[in-house]
């Protein structure tokens, strides 16, 4: 049984239709990787699984037990977190409250603040600082200590290398292991394909709401993605 | 050396505008929500204390009243905010202006139907006569000062709320981004009826002084609401200190005033200082604003 599985979902923003019939499953334990280009409905999708959007049409089950009824703050509590994109840090908040905040249902697990300042030792010298003050690649890492904070069984990336320095993005990149390793499953949203697809174990490629592609991304030629990548 | 005990007691006073208005700038910063019913909400609690004392036999000092009425008050803000109030939030300006209004009409007539338009007091004895006698000009009131100090050890304790609970870090996560708090696991509508209640318990506190301070009719909502937006305004809006520094700015106008010009004058004055602070320094004098 997989850990996530969307079936048939459609989004809507008010008349406007993000999603189209979304069919995916994420195991548990690996990295599933969404691609896409700006506005495919791969950020749609995340918020969705969270719980802040309500398809109009189809389910979602984790761990195979439908949620499309259970509010976002319940489905922290049952191990889905959202790291959100563009950060989301709050800005007002030190690097240490954000991080609490991240905790906020108390679910146990192996993630404490402890425990983050060791995957990304560049907060831990930030810790009283207001998270305002952080630069991009620092928010950013504040943002999935964050949702690690939450211990989640399924953490969900959105965009994480979007506007950060090749540097930043390799040491995120980084953390990955150690989280899957905490038992962490993660689905990740890039428009940076390149990256992303020497680590996915799957991924769907987003065009326009529908999913142009899915499946073992070894399995594809460059071609084959570039193609569902920009639809030509 | 009079106008040093004016200055004195406005000072005093200050510390009772700011108990009225930390409530209104914590509903406004945790939900965006313009209570316009906060006055008159204040002003029930007034009317609560003079039911609670009022019952049984034994009737007792109003000061005792004041933790049952604060229970009571968070029992309404959170089931108001819970019932009511939480529907508007998020929906724009306007909503939330229309619904607090109206609450506050109702509020108005509901305490002229069940304790008529008269002016009410509640008595506290002995306390509201004794003074402390500094030199021949100036003494200060036992009364006026022990609410001045309730009202500073009450916004301390907010503070502290604030900075160092689980909730009051919420209450501020909510109020930098709410989107990205519910997606931390908070539930925003509890945690806005948890803002109310508190806000209506702090309230609770100023509207049961002022009824000992003070005589009070249904219809004074109002103004404890424009003391309250002004002390806010003037402090700089999400600072705690920032409102009882309002609150003292705005008290020391209004006596200093009064004692310049006439009694008639103090209100006015209070009004006038605070529209010369509006257009000179907008934000308020300890602004705490901070956008990503």
């Amino acid at each position: 049984m997989s850990l996530l599985k969307v079936e048939n979902i459609s989004v809507f923003y008010e008349d406007f239709q993000a999603l189209y019939d979304i069919n995916l499953e994420v195991e548990e334990g690996e990295i599933f990787a969404c691609i896409g280009a700006n506005g495919a409905g791969k950020s749609t999708l995340l918020k969705t699984i969270a719980g802040i959007l309500t398809p109009r049409r189809g389910h979602i089950l984790f761990d195979g037990k439908p949620i499309d009824h259970v509010p976002p703050y319940k489905r922290v509590e049952m191990g889905i977190s959202l790291v959100p994109e563009g950060r989301r840090v709050f800005p007002s908040l030190t690097v240490h409250e954000n991080l609490l905040m991240g905790a906020y249902r108390g679910r146990k697990g192996p993630w404490t603040t402890d425990a983050v300042y060791e995957l990304f030792p560049l907060l831990k010298p930030l810790r009283k600082r207001q998270a305002s003050g952080l630069s991009g690649g620092e928010q950013q890492a504040l943002a999935i200590g964050r949702g690690l904070m939450a211990n989640p069984r399924l953490i969900l990336l959105d965009e994480v290398s979007l506007g950060l320095a090749p540097v930043v993005i390799k040491r995120i990149y980084e953390a990955f292991p150690t989280m899957l390793e905490s038992g962490c499953t993660i689905l990740v949203v890039e428009q940076d394909v390149q990256h992303v697809l020497t680590v996915a174990d799957h991924v769907a490629c987003f065009l326009e709401g529908r999913i142009s592609l899915q499946g073992v991304p070894s399995e594809f030629t460059p071609e084959q993605i570039t193609a569902a990548y920009f639809g030509v | 050396m009079e106008w040093i005990n004016a200055l004195v007691q406005g000072i005093l006073l200050g510390g009772l505008y700011g108990l009225f208005a930390v409530g209104l700038s914590l509903v406004f910063g945790t939900m965006r929500l313009t209570n316009l019913a906060h006055g008159d909400l204040t002003l029930l609690s007034a009317y609560i204390a003079l039911t609670v004392v009022g019952m049984g036999t034994a009737r007792f000092n109003p000061l005792y009243s004041i933790p049952i009425v604060m229970v009571i008050m968070f029992v309404v803000g959170y089931a108001l905010q819970r019932g009511l109030l939480n529907l508007v939030v998020g929906k724009g300006d306007v909503q939330g202006v229309i619904v607090t209004f109206g609450l506050s009409i109702v509020i108005i007539n509901g305490l002229q139907e069940k304790f008529t338009a008269n002016s009410q007091r509640l008595q506290v004895g002995k306390l509201e006569k004794l003074s402390i006698t500094i030199s021949d000009q100036l003494s200060v009131g036992w009364l006026p000062l022990v609410i001045f100090i309730v009202g500073v050890v009450v916004i301390a304790a907010l503070q502290i709320f604030m900075g160092r609970t689980k909730m009051g870090r919420a209450f501020r996560a909510v109020s930098d981004d709410q989107e990205a708090a519910r997606l931390m696991g908070v539930n925003t509508r509890h945690v806005w009826s948890v803002a109310m209640g508190v806000a209506l318990a702090i309230g609770a506190i100023g509207g049961v002084l002022m009824g000992i301070r003070t005589t009070f009719e249904p219809s004074l909502g109002s103004n404890l609401l424009i003391f309250a937006f002004e002390a806010v305004i003037i402090g700089g809006m999400g600072s705690v200190w920032g409102t009882l520094l309002g609150g003292v700015v705005l008290g020391i106008a209004q006596l200093l005033g009064s004692f310049a010009f006439g009694p008639a004058w103090s209100i006015l004055c209070g009004h006038v200082v605070f529209v010369v602070i509006l257009a000179l320094r907008p934000q308020g004098f300890l602004a705490k604003t901070v956008t990503a």
